[in-house]
């Protein structure tokens, strides 16, 4: 018996009956009526995945649900794989949500919806001399609107829903209509605080206009497949794609790389990322930078490895050149990032990019011929994309929460929370310690298996592995290095220390909704952080699924990972525990050889003497950053301005000093601006030919119909 | 390089001999630090007279290290607080933190004669009082400004070595 | 497994816990001598951490678990290291662990710590240090990893048993041009990771020139003695590790007890050649400015990644 249709119906069944709840029903129970669907259909993705995982293929054409093509879903293990791993996002982000979407909260009724907000999103400025009070926007807004409103309630069933199906889809139509449909839902939930925060609609502006752009492509490019195949169901194209044109064949790939990065939220077409993964209400951001972003990656697969079944040596380089970008790049914003969901929305791009490189190399050995490597490595990819899953929606939902509590996303003006918001803050440091590469962390298990793909990729023939793989290593080293420096700050910065602003200080604990959404995701990064050799089978299974290699990268049955080909192994759980076991041992012997039991004395922070230190005095996010933005100075090319007011009497007398600093994106700026401006040039001139004359317009069809016809009788 | 190698073996051995061990019996919370003494100086007002001295001491030629004594950069590390000079209003608070920031068992030791009676600057209009007004001092070193060696050998006291 | 890989296992982290700061006294000692002055002797740290450990603990207010945390995890992590990297004997139980990624991770996991605890305390010098020792880390791990790149290649791994005992039975290895600029590379790494002159200066008082120091100037007592504990043996670490790596004689990879003794004396001096080598050279170095210390860094990354694609073209072509 396949449980993969019934789970799959009941995804569809369960979206459609929360977005009917959400309508629906009265606001009392909206948000528990809607959020136990998401988590039903969740839990619903969660065992077509498992089952799917488990080796189930299912496929199934209904051609009455939909007109002309019909819908054809088809689930392997590597649809199984994604479909789990939203599955399972969904079903802690909507428990999760229930609670964020409830009444209450520090900042709730308090101050007017933000006005100076825009800086944050608008590239991390800062007027650092100057104290304000809190002034970021409400997190869920008080009445009908925001997160509680009917339209967002009803919206996010369908958003899960459509994310749950997409890796289900078995034809090209399909695929797109349930693409778009999550592409259209998780927009209108970007929007949902559109009333709160006029930085939204912009944000929304940008991802709509790209997100559809991608779609643009991702039409073109799998309908020149499918008519070049003669078939649009995935097994038509699977079938057709060898006897194409190498041309053809590389016009698909990089039409839907480009389609398919840009979802996944890599440089350069990542501006909407950091725009609208912040500007969401942080579950939905959950949603979006954990579930959503990985469709891209699924995608890439799908169509790279499995459809077009693998390609020239270029094809991946391309891919590895656009994660080792985004990565680096990524990880640099967010290093320069204060807003707290930016940052974590920059290391999305950075961990998706790190996943796409693990891509491109698994693609480049396959197409050097070094299957089990290429299997390694992709392993090792999508190992990290069910980590960064884990830990990216428990650190967006302990940044929701923080949200929550305080109104605030601007780390220089958090802090303190460790005493406020215990549980929240541990839960965030359990995330952190994932996103930091370092063990015992979740995301150091699959960073380590893409570095052993890398190491070990030097026996691939070819100069260009010589000089690629060790900059990849380089790059995948920068990133966690920086990393690190980027949670040390989101951590120490935002909540240890002490609250620098009004908003932190009245800050307190989130629901109990919240906590068990959080602590559901916190198990998954453990288990996967400890156990990680448990998902050996289910990886070995997708990656075989996409075609990339049939023997297993990893070797079975371990609690810890260990190549199947090389001696290279880690056992994190043992080395979990010898780091518990010695940091006992040590803390008992340090106590040895004390005479007597000296007792631990509360003592003010040593001042140097000088009053008590303020906390204005403590380091805030930006200055810790500044020692790497010094570095980095060429590439992110900060705009700083500071500005000494003396005072009336004396030039060296000074009043204030008001300090500016903008990280622009510098992709953004250098790519984007140009290109908007030509665009919006083109349309100032084409705006001339519409002179509102009819005989003008008719003249233009009248010249259009010839040049067709001419076109037809050259012989096209 | 080749001038610093040449220099160092030109110069050899700056420290003089070690004179014989203080006999004054070690103060009881000294004998708790078993020849190892991290010392915070606070310059409570001194005219750096005694600074230089202390320099000294911990200079090549008197060489106090050797005795186990180390200055550190903060009092949480720190055994000994060496406080010199006239303690000035302003410096009065700082020197009772500095002090209650140690953590214990805390030694308080005054260099100078203004940080035992204010000396030189006795009635100043700045002046507040000595150490021995502020903090209880364990250790005295007498001298305007002491001799390196007296200090050295106060210090010796402490590390019992 | 023989009892001997138990024993080389303790031996190792005893040698590591107990020889650390005799190795930075021994140092202290070198400087001192060449500076003209007599040196307070090899055991003063040990004396040091003594009278810490006897003394009274203090918890600055507003601290929190992070602040008295990072100390034990610092020296833990250190300690797991010793036990992982084959410093004495390549046959040990947890040798099929000793990855050399994961002792780069470990070490990592320590700076992350006491960065976090100087953040913790909401000074401005506690977050200046953590800012600045965080930025050096991020710089220094490509290096680290790129160099561990290049020594895996002839092994083929990067297990580090597996590495050792390949140079073991190819001594040539250590003399190919990949393995010298790997070390080399190596070796500005270290003294980066460990915080020695010309990048960071233990010696300094004046906070603002503190990269590590800035970190822990609120910790007193047992807690401090745990800092110093671990910082001396991540240096000892390090440079057996280095010691290991470049040198790799003597290292057991039988099982005989009377090796092992034989493999930890060797140990003890390499490594304290290494640290007199390391102590000499700082008399004649200054510390360098921080915004210098990426060019240090850039450049060593630079000799890690000619090692690793030297390697490839050296050996790698001609091996397959
Ligand atoms: S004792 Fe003498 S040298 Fe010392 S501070 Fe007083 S006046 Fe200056």
């Amino acid at each position: 018996m396949n449980a993969v249709g019934p789970a799959l119906a009941a995804v569809g069944g369960l979206a459609v009956a929360g977005a009917l709840a959400g309508g629906l029903a009265p606001a009392r129970v909206r948000p528990l009526a809607a959020g136990l669907c998401t988590a039903g259909l969740g839990a619903a993705g969660v065992v077509a995945g498992a089952a799917a995982l488990g080796g189930a293929r299912y496929g199934v054409w209904l051609p009455g649900l939909l007109p002309l093509a019909g819908v054809r879903l088809a689930v392997d293990p590597l649809s199984g794989l994604f479909m789990a791993v939203t599955g399972a996002v969904t079903v802690a982000v909507a428990v999760y949500g229930v609670g964020y979407a409830s009444p209450g909260g520090g900042m709730h009724g308090g101050r007017g919806p933000g006005d100076e907000d825009a800086a944050g999103s608008a590239g991390g400025r800062h007027a650092g001399s100057d104290a304000h009070e809190p002034r970021d926007a409400l997190a869920a807004g008080g009445g009908d609107h925001g997160v509680r409103s009917r339209g967002a309630q009803a919206v996010g069933p369908v958003f899960a829903g459509a994310m749950v199906l997409v890796p289900a889809a078995g034809s090209v139509s399909t695929f797109l209509l349930l693409w778009e449909l999550m592409a259209l839902a998780s927009l209108l939930l970007v929007l949902a605080e559109h009333r709160e925060r006029p930085t939204v609609r912009s944000a929304g502006l940008w991802y709509a206009v790209m997100t559809h752009l991608g779609l643009v492509l991702l039409l073109v490019g799998l309908a020149l497949f499918a008519a070049r195949a003669g078939g649009e169901s995935f097994a038509a194209l699977r079938a057709g794609a060898g006897g194409m044109p190498a041309g053809v064949r590389g016009t698909v790939f990089v039409m839907t790389a480009l389609a398919f990065t840009s979802k996944a939220g890599l440089a350069p077409l990542h501006a909407w990322l950091p725009r609208a993964h912040p500007e969401a209400p942080s579950h939905v951001s959950a949603l979006m930078s954990a579930a959503m972003v990985n469709l891209g990656v699924y995608g890439l697969l799908r169509v790279g490895f499995d459809l077009l079944g693998g390609g020239p040596a270029w094809w991946w380089l391309l891919l590895m050149g656009a994660g080792a970008l985004s990565a680096v790049y990524g990880i640099l914003q967010a290093a320069m990032a204060s807003d707290l969901k930016r940052l974590l929305a920059y290391s999305t791009s950075e961990n998706l990019g790190l996943v796409v490189l693990g891509t491109g190399a698994a693609g480049l050995f396959r197409a050097a011929g070094d299957r089990p490597l290429a299997a390694l490595a992709l392993a090792a990819a999508l190992l990290h994309v069910v980590n960064h899953a884990a830990f990216k929606a428990l650190l967006f939902c302990a940044a929701g929460s923080v949200l929550r509590a305080t109104g605030l996303r601007d780390l220089d003006r958090l802090g303190g929370l460790r005493a406020r918001m215990p549980v929240t803050a541990g839960l965030f440091a359990l995330g952190a310690l994932g996103a930091v590469a370092l063990p015992p962390g979740n995301g150091f298990v699959s960073e380590w298996l893409l570095l052993q793909a890398l190491v070990h990729g030097l026996a691939v023939p070819g100069a260009a592995a010589a000089v690629v793989l060790p900059v990849a290593v380089a790059v995948i080293a920068l990133s966690a290095g920086l990393a690190a420096a980027v949670f040390v700050k989101a951590l120490g910065v935002g909540f240890f220390a002490r609250p620098r602003s009004a908003g932190a200080g009245r800050a307190v604990e989130s629901p109990p909704a919240m906590l068990a959404g959080m602590a559901l995701l916190a198990a998954c990064c453990a288990a996967l952080a400890l156990v990680p050799g448990a998902l050996g089978p289910a990886l070995t299974r997708a990656v075989r699924a996409a075609g990339v290699g049939t023997e297993k990268p990893l070797a079975d049955g371990e609690l810890g990972v260990h190549l199947a080909h090389t001696s290279a192994a880690l056992h994190p759980l043992w080395v979990a525990l010898a780091l518990v076991a010695g940091t006992a041992a040590v803390a008992g012997l340090a106590r040895l050889p004390a005479r007597r039991r000296a007792r631990r004395r509360d003592a003010r922070l040593w001042d140097c003497g000088g009053g008590a230190p303020t906390a204005r005095m403590a380091y805030t996010a930006t200055s810790f950053a500044e020692p790497l933005q010094r570095v980095f100075d060429d590439v992110l090319a900060p705009e700083q301005d500071v500005d000494v007011t003396p005072v009336r009497e004396s030039a060296y007398l000074v009043e204030r000093v008001r300090f500016q600093r903008l990280v622009p994106d510098r992709i953004e700026h250098r790519l984007y601006r140009p290109l908007l401006a030509a665009v919006s040039g083109l349309a100032d001139r084409a705006r001339g030919l519409g002179g509102g004359s009819v005989h003008l317009y008719l003249g233009y069809g009248l010249f259009g119909l010839v040049a067709v016809l001419a076109a037809l009788v050259v012989g096209w | 390089m080749g001038g610093l190698l040449r220099k160092i073996r030109g110069t050899g051995r700056v420290a003089e001999a070690a004179p014989p061990r203080p006999e004054a019996d070690p103060l009881p919370a000294a004998r708790e630090l078993g020849g190892s003494v991290q010392v915070r100086c606070v310059d409570a007002g001194s005219c750096n007279g005694c600074e230089i001295e202390i320099g000294n001491a911990f200079g090549p030629v008197y060489d106090a290290e050797r005795y186990g004594v180390r200055l550190v950069a903060s009092p949480r590390h720190a055994d000994v607080a060496l406080v010199t000079g006239p303690v000035t209003r302003n410096m009065a608070e700082p020197l009772r933190r500095t002090v209650a920031a140690m953590p214990q068992p805390a030694i308080v030791v005054a260099v100078g004669d203004c940080a035992l009676d204010c000396g030189e600057f006795a009635g100043g209009y700045g002046v507040e009082g000595s150490v021995v007004d502020m903090v209880s001092v364990d250790v005295s070193v007498p001298g305007c400004p002491p001799e390196p060696a007296a200090i050295v050998t106060a210090l010796r006291t402490l590390t019992g070595r | 497994m023989s009892a001997t890989g138990y024993v080389a296992v303790a031996a190792q982290v005893a040698v590591v816990a107990g020889g650390a700061p005799l190795l930075t006294g021994w140092m202290r000692q070198v400087r001192a001598r060449l500076e003209g002055r007599a040196g307070a002797g090899v055991v003063q740290p040990w004396r040091d951490a003594r009278k810490l450990l006897r003394k009274e603990p203090v918890s600055p207010t507003g601290t929190g678990p992070a602040f008295r945390l990072a100390p034990l995890l610092l020296v833990a992590g250190t300690a797991v290291v010793a036990a992982l990297v084959p410093l004495a004997a390549t046959r040990t139980p947890v040798s099929g662990s000793a990855d050399l990624i994961l002792v780069v991770a470990l070490l990592a996991l320590g700076t992350v710590a006491l960065a976090l605890a100087g953040l913790d305390t909401g000074t401005a010098f506690g977050g200046m240090g953590a800012s600045r020792e965080m930025t050096i880390a991020a710089l220094v791990e490509p290096t680290i990893l790129l160099a561990v790149f290049a020594v895996s290649i002839p092994a083929g791994s990067t297990n580090l048993p597996a590495i050792v005992a390949g140079t073991i039975d190819h001594p040539a290895r250590t003399a190919s041009p990949a393995e010298l600029l790997a070390v080399a590379a190596l070796v500005v790494a270290v003294l980066a990771e460990t915080g020695r002159i010309p990048v960071d200066n233990p010696a300094t008082h004046l906070e603002l020139t503190m990269v590590h120091e800035a970190m822990v100037l609120e910790y007193a007592g047992p807690d401090l003695a745990l800092v110093e504990l671990g910082s001396q043996m991540r240096l000892a670490v390090l440079l057996g590790l280095v010691a290991t790596l470049a040198a790799p004689w003597g290292v057991a990879t039988g099982g005989s007890p009377a090796l092992l003794a034989l493999a930890l004396a060797l140990l003890v001096a390499k490594v304290a050649v290494l640290g007199t080598a390391l102590a000499a050279a700082e008399v004649f170095r200054a510390k360098v400015r921080l915004f210098k210390v990426p060019e240090l860094l850039a450049g060593s990354f630079v000799l890690a990644l000619l090692a690793v694609v030297g390697s490839y073209f050296l050996t790698g072509e001609a091996g397959r």
